[in-house]
């Protein structure tokens, strides 16, 4: 009623979206928060997907359809995603969405997609434990960070892992998982640090320290790690989420712990979280993602320059255009465009079931991280690189492992 | 005196008319095809906010008593529904297994004796009154007891909501986290996701806001009601008049947290969402606002607050997401600025600048007497 047609009328006059022509364009949603806590990250990602539908529209479309975005604010408002979304699949009737960043966005929308019968394309690391036919995940499953990571760490003679995180899924999902694959290792249970929670029958249901959100206070948190990494050859498995690295790493610090003594490898600190976060107190610490923006390569060149250059002349109301960098959600929401316009394009329709089939027959796309290949599991196989934090808030990089196949379900598979 | 009830004579049947309305026309149009599943939806969605805004009001408009934590009585009554629903999904859920799939994913093996009796839906009903109404008792007895009034009360309800968000963040609790409960699949044997069901969910929706609002009106308008708005004019006059006032704000309290609690258990089936976040004061103060700016210390007001703003909000972030704030922020200072009463007193507000200027104006021709009838009441 007035939330339809009033607006509708007002768009059509306002915006100028009703002057194009239906059928030389395909409706493609934008579902992030813009506005909210989350809209610090996630606006990133909204920029990078504007970018992109530019560069294809400029390139003639998809099989010879402009790319119309229909971007939607989600607020970080997690009812509101399920109602974005739902407005996105039954008034605007997109062809495909490209959104969330939170896993519990995703929970919210994926009742919606399913019902529906939609696609949506997830770019952001997380836990894993789903398999939706209705989502393709572009995202770093658990065994294309934290095992690598792990891996890593081995290799360069840690024997003691102490485990931290934000206490929401992300965090608890992947520090299990850890936990049986340390064991698998041969990793004894004595020195995997930051605690454990069983329950009535002994089971270990949870491990490691976690903090709540906002959390500021890490003097005791550092003070036990300090006396767990006192035999030299310890390293901290870092899911902590955004602002709470800060107070972390500064107790970190202070504490005298250092890169040296005791790396630390995050997993939720990306080159544009140091837009927000300050780098100094992180120098020497790693991250491991399946992007850097100091990769070399010449599609990773072309992305940067041809994003910058598109920023420069961007009129998106409020667009940040200072000190932009690129980062692993960016451009994995970057693969997901192309990946979905060579599903469309094989499959020669923009039905679901269809560009669905074309997903999953394996599609590979050079990216600005290297080659990347959907799987029949809606994930992507990608290179995995270990970096090291300079001050200027880039990484370099130290590891890369290469077409790692990414599984959703991992838990109880390592023994 | 200055917020009174508006007269019942011009407004009775225009409220009648907007019930029939809420109730058959929408659902009819619905099923018709007219009006789309999707927007039906979204109205539930708005109606179930639109309680919330009459349980703040009967506290705030009508008792004086401003509660900055309605959000957590809503919130618990969507949960108490939502343990229910989530256990209705059985093994329909991504492990196939009969526990709840996010304890499945802490590697939980059996169900929490807490979580058991909510297998029956009479149960899980009755929660939703239990729950809500026993934590504001408790508060509210510690609360109206202590004599803590105005603002300390405000803060004390933002403390408490604030609380229990931290407390439903955490995993140790089991009730979903972060994440909350999500993916619900039936309701009493039927669909959620069919649009039947959520048409019968709009309906009950509307039928408890009409409910709501005519027994708010019957109760503020009897002796009770005066009593109410006489601790909410003058506390002390009541108290040293032989009422206890205490156990007449403490009903109050408890009445609007069950009002509250039953739309959040309407609300969970309809957004198929609820998780911690709902608790968290912002809710709470967004849901004042609608209050504010629909017209406090009327009923039909903080309907329309609720409506009007939430479906402001629905537009605007879909036709400007990047501006959407600064349309509804722009929208909060103009009518905080011109229209004092709201957006139910504007009728009253222009007939009086048009009376005004017509006496203004007949006063400036001599041979016209002036009129006897005032606006004031």
């Amino acid at each position: 009623m007035i939330s339809r047609t009033i607006p509708a009328a007002l768009a059509a006059i306002t915006l100028g979206h009703g002057a194009l022509a239906a059928q030389d364009t395909v409706k493609v949603g934008v579902l992030h928060s813009l506005s909210g806590t989350m809209a610090i990250s996630e606006t990133s990602l909204r920029d990078v997907l504007l970018f992109t539908f530019d560069e294809i529209n400029a390139a003639g479309g998809v099989m010879g359809k402009k790319i119309e975005p229909v971007v939607v604010d989600g607020a970080s408002n997690w009812p509101l995603f399920a109602e974005k979304a739902k407005q996105l699949l039954d008034q605007d009737k997109v062809a495909v969405t490209f959104g969330c960043w939170t896993s519990v966005s995703r929970k919210s929308v994926l009742p919606v997609f399913e019902e529906k019968k939609g696609l949506l394309f997830y770019p952001v690391q997380y836990e894993g434990e789903e398999m939706s036919p209705n989502i393709f995940y572009t995202a770093e499953a658990v065994n294309q960070q934290a095992t690598p990571a792990v891996d890593y760490m081995l290799d360069e003679g840690k024997k003691k892992f102490y485990l931290i995180g934000s206490d929401y899924v992300y965090p608890q999902t992947t520090n299990l998982i850890l936990l049986e694959y340390l064991l698998s290792k041969k990793v004894p249970l004595e020195n995997i640090g930051g605690g454990f929670t069983k329950d009535s029958s002994g089971k270990i249901i949870s491990a490691g320290k976690y903090t709540p959100f906002g959390h500021t206070d890490y003097q005791q948190i550092v003070a036990e790690i300090k006396q767990f990494a006192a035999s030299g050859d310890a390293c901290i498995i870092n899911t902590l989420n955004g602002d709470t690295n800060v107070p972390f790493f500064k107790e970190y610090a202070a504490a005298g712990l250092t890169a040296e003594t005791c790396p630390v490898v995050s997993f939720s600190v990306s080159e544009d979280e140091f837009r927000g976060l300050p780098a100094s107190q992180l120098v020497g610490q790693l991250g491991c993602w399946t992007y850097f923006q100091s990769i070399k390569s010449p599609e990773n060149a072309k992305f940067i320059k041809n994003f910058k250059s598109w920023l420069e002349k961007s009129d998106v109301p409020g667009i940040v255009k200072e000190g932009r960098v690129t980062c692993s959600p960016m451009v994995l929401s970057y693969n997901g465009v192309y990946l979905w316009k060579a599903a469309v394009e094989k499959a020669g329709s923009f039905d679901v079931d269809k560009v669905n089939a074309a997903l999953e027959s394996g599609l590979s796309f050079n990216g600005p991280g290297g080659k990347v290949t959907t799987q029949k599991n809606r994930h992507l196989t990608k290179n995995v690189y270990i970096g090291e934090t300079k001050a200027d808030g880039q990484f370099k990089i130290l590891k890369e492992y290469e077409g790692v196949v990414g599984e959703p379900f991992l838990k109880g598979t390592y023994k | 005196m200055s917020s009174s009830p508006v007269t019942s004579r011009i407004h009775g049947p225009l409220l009648i008319a907007a019930a029939v309305f809420l109730v058959v026309v929408m659902p009819a149009m619905n099923a018709l095809g007219w009006v789309d599943h999707f927007t039906l939806n979204l109205w539930g969605k708005y109606l179930c906010y639109g309680i919330m805004a009459v349980a703040i009001d009967l506290l705030w408009g009508y008792t004086g008593l401003l509660c900055l934590g309605q959000a957590l009585f809503f919130s618990l009554g969507g949960y108490m529904m939502g343990m229910h629903l989530m256990l209705m999904i059985g093994k329909l859920g991504a492990y196939k297994s009969d526990l709840p799939d996010f304890m499945v994913f802490l590697g939980h093996t059996s169900l929490p004796a807490f979580w058991k009796p909510f297998y029956s839906f009479p149960f899980a009903l009755a929660m939703v009154f239990i729950v809500p109404g026993l934590l504001a008792l408790v508060f509210g007895y510690l609360a109206f007891r202590s004599r803590i009034k105005g603002v300390y009360f405000s803060i004390l309800t933002q403390a408490l909501t604030y609380g229990a968000a931290l407390l439903f963040f955490r995993n140790d609790l089991l009730m979903g986290g972060n994440n909350g409960f999500t993916d619900f699949r039936t309701m009493l044997g039927a669909n959620l996701r069919d649009p039947n069901t959520q048409r019968i969910l709009y309906i009950c929706t509307a039928l408890l806001l009409v409910g709501t609002v005519a027994g708010c009106r019957w109760l503020t308008r009897s002796r009770f009601g005066l009593i109410q708005r006489a601790i909410r004019d003058s506390e002390n006059r009541v108290l040293f008049s032989g009422y206890a006032t205490a156990n007449f704000k403490l009903f109050i309290f408890v009445i609007s947290a069950m009002i509250a609690a039953a739309a959040g258990a309407l609300y969970v089936p309809q957004v198929g969402i609820i998780n911690p976040s709902e608790m968290t004061p912002d809710k709470s103060l967004e849901a004042v606002v609608w209050v504010a700016l629909g017209g406090r210390g009327t009923l039909a007001g903080p309907v329309i607050g609720a409506i009007s703003i939430n479906a402001l909000k629905s537009w605007a972030t879909r036709a400007y997401p990047d501006l959407w704030l600064i349309i509804l922020g722009g929208s909060f200072v103009l009518v905080v600025m011109f229209m004092p009463k709201g957006i139910i007193g504007l009728p009253a507000q222009i007939s009086g600048i048009i009376t005004r200027l017509r006496r203004r104006r007949q006063a400036t021709s001599p041979e016209t007497t002036p009129p006897a009838a005032s606006t004031e009441p």
